[in-house]
């Protein structure tokens, strides 16, 4: 096992990435807009860009759930307990006594256990739930004739919101992440040029420098 | 294609300007303007009769129902046709609460009633000497084409009976009436028509509706896009379409959620909705925001956010009417004082002695709420609670549950007027007459209560109150052109909504569930102090060598 410098994020997830940095940011943005927190949008204004990058983000969404089966990259995410604790272990108290990040990252395990637990649960639950309650309440007219409709859409507005929140959570943890072990360039750089110090096994290296030269250096 | 059709509303705003706007409260009808260009009706359109060539209109004519006997003798059903309709019974009976409606029997909360006051308010009756219950209703001679049909603007009406002097001075004095002339004027009605009556219901301009004066008569396209006198020119006709001398359009039927649209060519010619004109998807979906607002006619009115004040164009309507202080005296009669300066400069009456004292407002926000097109009314025959601190004369339903409500804009009129407190209902009051119980004139309330009743065989506990009354007035006209119509942010705001009272639905930008924003504000503002604090204890816990932070 060596560390190597390694392309670990493809072109289309680091596109992924920032697309859906930039589209969640405006939906955090105008949402919060138009739930009455702030008037930096006029109403119309924040209807049309919230909706407009909700739908586009679904696109999105759509091609990276695509990319995900087709090149099994789902595989990152499958949650695991192994090196989790030594990982919750580090941010609650190691880093403090200026320890070394018990993880490495591994070719197929580009993210610790907690990121990856952290990145499931996202996936799983937070993006659908807005996503499910965001439709629900973009198409509220297609069914406010159903029975106790407005409590219905009590309901929805709530779970939205509530994601909302969540989600502005997770991004305020998931960037103050980016300052820990590493220094924050490190973290940055590797969703921007793709590379990152990865552990290979000898098989993984000599594959790669066989078959994918370009992503290994 | 665009350039040329501006500069042809440019032109015409100038020609329209330089033809003056002044001359426009003479009584009645149109004023004569040939410059003027021709008001847009309903389906008839560009007759094929001159009536000035017709040797029928050339005679003497001595009276008005001369004038109507001509016409019927070429319009052999027009007579049979009108008697059906409410201009001229003044009468409705609600199909659904089975009430009977019509001037000629409610209550409002104005000049109160018309009932035993016919001498003075069946001016506005679409016929000729209705004074008391023995007006022949089969006579058809006795309907006046002139109101609604001459064009001259010569003509006019007076009270039927004299009344009291304190009041008959009003109508003294009138130039003679060139019947002749008038009857050889004959059109589709125009605006000013149809305003002879609707822009005065109340006793004055604009008083009633709020959304029906005489700005009205020659209005820009800024105050209603449809009249617009610069813009589409429509007459009343042109949305309130006739049927045999029925129109469409009634506020005792109310059609509150057109869920038919413009049906097909040919079709539809019973309604006045906006939906009938402009479909169920009115706005072209060139947006989200207007895909948006197409889901919202759902929900709301188009009057909601397209006539977002109403009383504009300078005259004032009456919001609020207090008879307790009527009949007040100097040197032993009455008077009346002029203290409002509307928008297009004129001055209103504040106090009558006849009336009370009156409330004015201009350019007004209107209430909001769900509305089922039903209206309740509260009749004569309507006993409540004596002690109520107020009641409405014509209460309304709906909610978001039902599906034919809507949420309207309306004008709410307060009045505190007299009622029966032994019994506990309104009043007729017995107002115009040359007797001595003529409230006008004598200004003895208990007596023109008592001789009102009596006349129509009704008890009267013999002690009169004056109690609050609210009536609503769905506001319909005076429709702003598109640009001047409510934002989404008008209601869609946690402060100063325009439905901040309509209840029932959650509004996203409204409304909030305040737990959950206080617990969400928790969460993140508790987070940031996490990463705040985790922050500092890395900083301070940090080796102090210069050694790499992992």
């Amino acid at each position: 096992m060596t560390m190597q410098r390694v392309k670990i994020f493809s072109l289309f997830e680091r596109f992924w990435h920032w697309t859906q940095m930039l589209l969640i940011f405006s939906l955090l943005l105008t949402g919060f807009g138009l739930h009455g927190s702030h008037n930096i949008f006029d109403f119309e204004d924040a209807v049309t860009l919230h909706t407009g990058a909700a739908l586009a983000l679904l696109l999105l969404w759509i091609f990276s759930i695509f990319w995900l089966f087709t090149t099994r990259t789902w595989r990152h995410f499958v949650p695991t307990i192994i090196g989790l604790w030594g990982v919750l272990r580090f941010y609650g108290y190691g880093i403090f006594k200026s320890e070394r990040h018990p993880y490495r990252k591994a070719y197929w395990r580009k993210h610790n256990p907690l990121q990856a637990l952290a990145y499931l649960m996202l996936k799983i639950v937070l993006f659908p739930a807005i996503w499910i309650s965001g439709l629900a309440y973009l198409f509220y007219f297609s069914w406010r004739d159903v029975p106790h409709a407005t409590q219905w859409l009590n309901g929805v507005a709530l779970v939205h919101t509530a994601a909302a929140f969540a989600i502005l959570t997770f991004v305020l943890i998931h960037v103050y992440m980016l300052t820990t072990g590493h220094s924050f360039r490190d973290h940055l750089m590797p969703m921007i040029n793709g590379f990152d110090e990865v552990n290979l096994s000898p098989e993984e290296e000599a594959y790669l420098r066989q078959d994918q030269p370009a992503d290994i250096s | 294609m665009k350039a040329s059709i501006g500069m042809l509303v440019f032109s015409f705003v100038i020609a329209l300007t330089s033809v003056g706007v002044g001359a426009r409260d003479i009584w009645p009808t149109p004023p004569v303007m040939d410059a003027k260009p021709t008001q847009v009706s309903g389906p008839l359109r560009g007759g094929t009769a001159d009536h000035s060539k017709f040797e029928e209109l050339k005679g003497i004519f001595l009276s008005g129902p001369e004038v109507t006997q001509a016409c019927l003798g070429c319009h052999t059903e027009a007579g049979k046709h009108f008697m059906h309709n409410i201009h001229w019974t003044w009468s409705y009976k609600d199909p659904d609460t089975g009430q009977q409606l019509g001037k000629r029997y409610l209550i409002n909360n104005f000049c109160t009633n018309s009932r035993g006051n016919e001498g003075m308010c069946a001016q506005c009756h679409a016929g000729y000497g209705w004074k008391d219950e023995t007006f022949d209703f089969s006579d058809e001679s006795n309907i006046d084409c002139l109101v609604c049909h001459e064009t001259t603007g010569t003509y006019y009406k007076t009270p039927n009976t004299q009344g009291s002097p304190a009041c008959s001075v009003m109508f003294e004095g009138k130039p003679p009436i060139d019947l002749a002339a008038v009857a050889q004027s004959v059109a589709l009605p125009r605006r000013a028509n149809c305003g002879t009556c609707h822009f005065n219901g109340g006793g004055g301009d604009n008083v009633k509706h709020g959304d029906l004066s005489s700005a009205l008569n020659a209005p820009p396209r800024t105050l209603d896009v449809h009249m617009g006198e610069d813009g589409l020119n429509f007459a009343c006709t042109a949305c309130h379409i006739t049927n045999r001398h029925v129109w469409a359009g009634s506020r005792y039927h109310v059609i509150s959620k057109d869920t038919e649209g413009t049906g097909k060519p040919g079709q539809r010619t019973d309604v006045a909705t906006c939906e009938s004109c402009h479909g169920l998807a009115p706005h072209p979906v060139d947006s989200l925001a207007q895909f948006k607002l197409n889901d919202h006619v759902q929900s709301i009115a188009c009057q909601t956010c397209h006539i977002p004040e109403f009383a504009r164009g300078g005259v004032a309507t009456i919001v609020d009417w207090d008879w307790r202080t009527s009949g007040k005296i100097k040197n032993g009669e009455g008077y009346h004082e002029e203290n409002y300066i509307q928008g297009n400069g004129d001055r209103r009456y504040t106090y009558k002695s006849i009336k009370g004292d009156f409330t004015y407002g201009e350019e007004l926000i209107p209430e909001y709420d769900w509305f089922d097109g039903q209206m309740v009314y509260t009749t004569i025959d309507t006993r409540f609670d004596p002690q109520a601190e107020s009641i409405e004369i014509n209460g309304f339903g709906g909610s978001r549950e039902d599906e034919r409500s809507r949420i309207w804009p309306f004008k709410r009129m307060h009045t505190w007027q007299p009622y029966d407190k032994g019994k506990g209902t309104l009043v007729y009051t017995h107002l115009w007459g040359e007797d001595d119980a003529a409230y006008w004139g004598n200004y003895d309330m208990g007596a023109a209560i008592a001789k009102g009743m009596a006349d129509f065989g009704l008890d009267y506990s013999g002690e009169f109150g004056f109690i609050q009354t609210i009536s609503w007035w769905p506001i319909t006209h005076m429709v702003a052109p598109k640009e001047d119509a409510l934002g989404c942010g008008d209601c869609h705001t946690p402060r100063n909504s325009r439905l901040a009272s309509v209840e029932g639905v959650y509004m996203p930008g409204r409304d909030h569930n305040r737990w959950l924003d206080i617990i969400g504000t928790l969460v993140v503002a508790g987070t940031l102090a996490g990463i705040i604090i985790h922050a500092l204890v890395r900083f301070f816990s940090s080796k102090p060598n210069g050694e790499q932070r992992r």
